[in-house]
């Protein structure tokens, strides 16, 4: 067994969770955060895409004990007091979504995406959500969503 | 996954030791490509080694007419590199095309290089820049270390501390990449060196290899017309339902045209 401490959006978690403990299953499983989706478990959709210290990872491919004393954020910690965060409210304005399943995780490669570049082109939001799959929406609205989230995130800036 | 146990390393030398005293355990990087492994059941290590973060590991550094890349360094941190993108530009531009962000975001040049998949890409720059492979053990080149199909002339229990490239005149790589995985379907790394010039292919056989007849037709002149008529043997080469090998040949060919006209645009 493997004692791990993960400070999930914010709050220090701490289990104790089989060595072969998944991120995605710890997160799910021992924490009850089920907005963290495993659409394939083989590494390929990112609806089990989460941020660990600032950076976008595929959580079904890390072990809980490799993530023991990072920052762990998930779709959960997204919103604040009550409020959407600006990428999820571009997602609902632009119907970036239609069963919805993706959706946790291409929000937060979006967040990923825009951390990195805060204006990207089309093509940039491409290759960004390269690691993202989609099953219903045929992208076109995700697309547009990336970009008004990134408007909305440029003028909350300013 | 099988069961296992998960080990934190403090060093590489006390890695090194727990692989000498476990012969089943094994080195965990960014596990992009071990974890999926092992969740097919493909492998049953007893334990896991995780080395990345070892600060040994994650050092970049030019110097002395070289570009040093500590094997913990993950892609997209080669990828924006100013020090690789200034030393060796195409290198930081094949690490940014590996995948996805998310993969990139893990996964380490030490891993790749380890694993020697058939199509990835750094071998095409370890292999195309004539690269120094140096491990707890000793100094491998680039000639000597890739051996086809997952095969490398690691031993048992060497583990890879960092990659040495001797900086280019100038170098250009470019790939087909398989939509889904973002793999080479074929991907051509040319590097103009102080040696002549080197031409390395991955993606399209069963391993990284270089190609001597485009290197031979290269070294009269760095025109596409030579490479028009090199000779590539297609028998060799992969086919599977991606693509046949005749194709796969004609992509080589087409990606070292690409590579080629990157070279010559800008450095
Ligand atoms: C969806 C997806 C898409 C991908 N697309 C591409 C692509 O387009 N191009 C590409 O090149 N790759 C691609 N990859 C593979 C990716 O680049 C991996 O990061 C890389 O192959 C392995 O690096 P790692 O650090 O994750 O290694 P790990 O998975 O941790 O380890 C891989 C192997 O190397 C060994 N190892 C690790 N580090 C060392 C070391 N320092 N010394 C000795 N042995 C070591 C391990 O024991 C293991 O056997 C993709 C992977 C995924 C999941
Ligand atoms: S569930 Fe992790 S990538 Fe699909
Ligand atoms: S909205 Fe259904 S998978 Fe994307």
């Amino acid at each position: 067994m493997a004692k791990v401490t993960i400070k999930v959006n914010g709050t220090n978690q701490t289990r104790a969770v089989e060595d072969r403990t998944l991120l995605v299953n710890f997160l799910r499983d021992e924490l009850g955060l089920t907005g963290t989706h495993v659409g394939c478990d083989t590494s390929q959709c990112g609806c089990c895409t989460v941020h660990v210290n600032g950076r976008a990872v595929k959580s079904c491919t890390l072990l809980a004990a490799q993530a023991n004393g990072a920052e762990v954020l998930t779709i959960e910690g997204m919103a604040k007091k009550g409020k959407l965060h600006p990428i999820q409210q571009a997602f609902s304005e632009c119907h970036g979504l239609q069963c919805g399943f993706c959706t946790p995780g291409m929000i937060m490669a979006t967040a990923g995406l825009l951390k990195d570049n805060a204006n990207p082109t089309e093509e940039q939001i491409y290759k960004g959500l390269e690691g993202n799959l989609c099953r219903c929406t045929g992208y076109i609205n995700i697309v547009k969503a990336v970009k008004r989230s990134a408007k909305l995130l440029r003028g909350k800036a300013r | 996954m099988y069961a296992l146990n998960y080990v934190k390393a403090k060093s590489v030398q006390e890695a090194a030791e727990f692989l000498a005293a476990n012969p089943e355990a094994k080195l965990l990087a960014g596990g992009m490509t071990l974890l999926p492994t092992l969740k097919q059941r493909l492998a049953r290590p007893t334990h896991l080694v995780d080395i990345a973060g070892l600060p040994e590991l994650r050092r970049i550094e030019a110097k002395g007419g070289r570009l040093v890349v500590g094997a913990g360094m993950k892609h997209h941190e080669v990828a924006t590199s100013a020090v690789v993108k200034k030393a060796i530009p195409a290198l930081a531009g094949l690490a940014g095309e590996i995948g996805d962000p998310q993969v990139r975001n893990q996964g380490t040049i030490g891993g790749s290089v380890a694993n020697n998949d058939p199509a990835a890409d750094y071998p095409a720059a370890v292999l195309g820049l004539g690269a120094t492979v140096v491990t707890t053990k000793r100094e491998i080149a680039a000639d000597d270390y890739f051996q086809g199909l997952f095969t490398t002339a690691l031993g048992e229990g060497e583990i890879v501390v960092r990659v040495e490239f001797p900086l280019p005149k100038k170098a250009a790589y470019c790939k087909f990449h398989h939509p889904a995985s973002g793999y080479a379907v074929a991907g051509v790394f040319i590097a103009q060196t102080a040696g002549g010039v080197r031409v390395a292919v991955t993606g399209a056989g069963p391993g990284v290899f270089r190609w001597s007849a485009a290197e031979a037709a290269l070294a009269k002149g760095l025109k596409p017309a030579a490479l028009e008529s090199a000779k590539l043997d297609a028998s060799g080469l992969n086919s599977d339902i991606h693509a046949d090998r005749e194709y796969r040949a004609n992509l080589v060919r087409v990606m070292a045209k690409r590579a080629l006209a990157k070279l010559s645009g800008k450095k």
